[in-house]
């Protein structure tokens, strides 16, 4: 029970933390000393909200974080934080036109900062998420990661708050936090949905919808993904039975509403092609046609040679080993994972001596353990089979 | 936001340019070199892209099972092992060539003269985490 009222209380204190800190920076705070104000403020509220929680939740953050940031700002260098205090009180007027929590996306994701600055600032001072898990999930030591949040605070400390930025850098930095999976006690990919889900509450963007539609659509078979030791399943081999239904459905409904709307962009291609392939009940029955056409929709948008690896082997699937073979080879063999997808058309054609040997050099260059691992298990399984 | 290790080899790595043994130095060049290590490591740790750092001895020993019941046996060192590795460096950057500029700073370290040592080090990726999007 208590932990469950704890678990209630974090959701709740990380979904108030962007209006809290919005506040905070209109009232004139300087945006790096309010973050820090912030955290004390949920720090406390963790400790002291399970034996005595407040009737208003944001109110209660406010007043903490406000004092906690004029205590600091008195501790340090008084008189002048003061003046300036008094020189950046907004003037009254009519409501802020963009929503904080917006602005606050803007910031920190802001085009100065590195991405991984980006990926920090933003899981903290959005997310809400201390110093220490964050660190935790990039697996670096705790200064490391305290330095870089410091450093980016310091990068967008010039910026005004009240600018409008693009959404496509935020977009970016919200893809990155999903992409990177889980590693410690902190699910990002859950995060990174969290924060998506947010941003769309607060802006309508057609392309904020597709990126929700999309790591919805992906996150819905991440049960599938990994077989019980840990190894990788391909999508043809997921059991369909362990994927999430309802996470599908939301994620397919979300994105028809996007493309209704006809402004296409690139997460909302990704989503349609993930969309198909949550939509086929048997790997059998993919529509391979459909997702070339996604595709060549998506490689117009991007230009990526990486939308034209992917798209070889979808051509495979549609119009057979060959044809992706030959769609193959316009591309740079240097492309990462160049060899695991000549492989795998290789097999299809039938030619096992040479897809072995390319699920060998896939392996070579594998850029992380678990496909390293995958695409050796592909080479020796040919390799076994051809000495029977 | 990727891992890459940087390794310092005792032998193995290519010659340096400034290649004159540690041992003669004068211990002023001694200490201005590891004022410098440790000063780039500190530098990392402010930029946010330090991970850890370690200095290994220069001898070692082989170990391997040997059958049920029955201690490891052990052997070496082995004078004809090639590659011998010093210590190293583990960073967190946001590019491969990030990771290369910090690795020419870190092999621009004063040794004998004061000068740069031109030290070879080897960078190696970390294999990293398998993204949630493949397809």
């Amino acid at each position: 029970m208590t932990s469950q009222v704890t678990q209630m209380n974090e959701a709740l204190l990380r979904s108030l933390t962007p209006s809290v800190l919005g506040i905070l920076v209109r009232r004139g705070a300087d945006f790096a000393a309010a973050e820090d104000a912030v955290q004390d403020a949920l720090v406390e509220a963790v400790r002291v909200w399970p034996a005595d929680p407040p009737r208003d939740a944001k109110g209660w953050l406010v007043t903490v974080a406000w004092r906690r940031f004029l205590d600091a700002t008195r501790a340090d260098a008084a008189r002048r934080r003061r003046e300036d205090l008094v020189d950046e009180e907004p003037a009254p007027g009519p409501a802020p036109a963009v929503d904080d929590t917006l602005q606050l996306y803007f910031l920190c994701a802001h085009p100065s900062l590195t991405p991984s600055s980006a990926v920090a600032l933003t899981l903290r001072a959005v997310g809400g998420l201390t110093t220490r898990q964050i660190a935790q999930a990039y697996l670096v030591p705790e200064a490391t990661m305290a330095q870089r949040i410091s450093r980016a605070k310091r990068t967008v400390s010039g910026v005004r708050f009240d600018q409008p930025g693009e959404v496509a850098t935020v977009l970016r930095v919200l893809y990155l936090v999903f992409n990177e999976g889980y590693s410690g006690d902190v699910d990002l990919a859950a995060e990174a949905i969290r924060l998506t889900r947010q941003l769309a509450a607060a802006i309508d963007h057609p392309e904020v919808a597709g990126l929700l539609a999309l790591m919805l659509l992906h996150h819905a078979r991440r049960a599938a993904r990994t077989a019980p030791d840990d190894s990788l399943v391909p999508l043809a081999e997921q059991d369909r039975g362990r994927w999430d239904t309802e996470s599908i459905a939301e994620g397919v409904e979300i994105l028809q509403a996007a493309l209704a709307r006809d402004r296409l962009g690139e997460f909302q291609a990704q989503a349609a092609i993930a969309a198909l392939h949550a939509d086929a009940p048997t790997a059998e029955e993919t529509d391979w046609v459909q997702i070339v056409e996604w595709y060549d929709e998506l490689a117009r948008l991007t230009d990526s040679p990486v939308v034209r690896l992917n798209r070889a082997v979808a051509v495979g699937e549609a119009d057979g080993p060959r044809a992706g073979l030959a769609a193959l080879v316009a591309l740079d063999d240097s492309l990462p994972r160049h060899a695991a997808v000549a492989a795998y058309l290789h097999e299809r054609d039938g030619d096992l001596a040479t897809a072995a040997r390319l699920y060998a050099e896939a392996a070579q260059k594998a850029p992380n353990l678990a496909e390293r691992d995958h695409l050796t298990r592909q080479a020796a399984r040919l390799n076994a089979r051809r000495c029977r | 936001m990727a891992k890459y290790l940087l390794l310092k080899h005792y032998r193995g790595a290519p010659a340096s340019v400034n290649d004159v043994p540690m041992d003669q130095w004068t211990p002023e060049e001694i200490s201005a070199h590891m004022q410098y290590m440790n000063d780039f490591a500190a530098r990392l740790e402010k930029t946010g892209e330090f991970v850890d750092s370690q200095a290994l001895a220069p001898e070692g020993t082989f170990v391997r099972y040997d059958g049920e019941g029955r201690p490891p046996v052990t052997d070496g060192p082995f004078a004809e092992t090639k590659d011998v590795i010093a210590g190293w460096m583990v960073i967190d950057v946001d590019s491969y060539e990030r990771a290369v500029e910090l690795a020419g700073e870190l092999s621009a370290a004063p040794g004998a003269g004061g000068k740069p040592i031109h030290e070879w080090l080897e960078l190696r990726p970390f294999l990293g985490v398998q993204p949630t999007i493949t397809e």
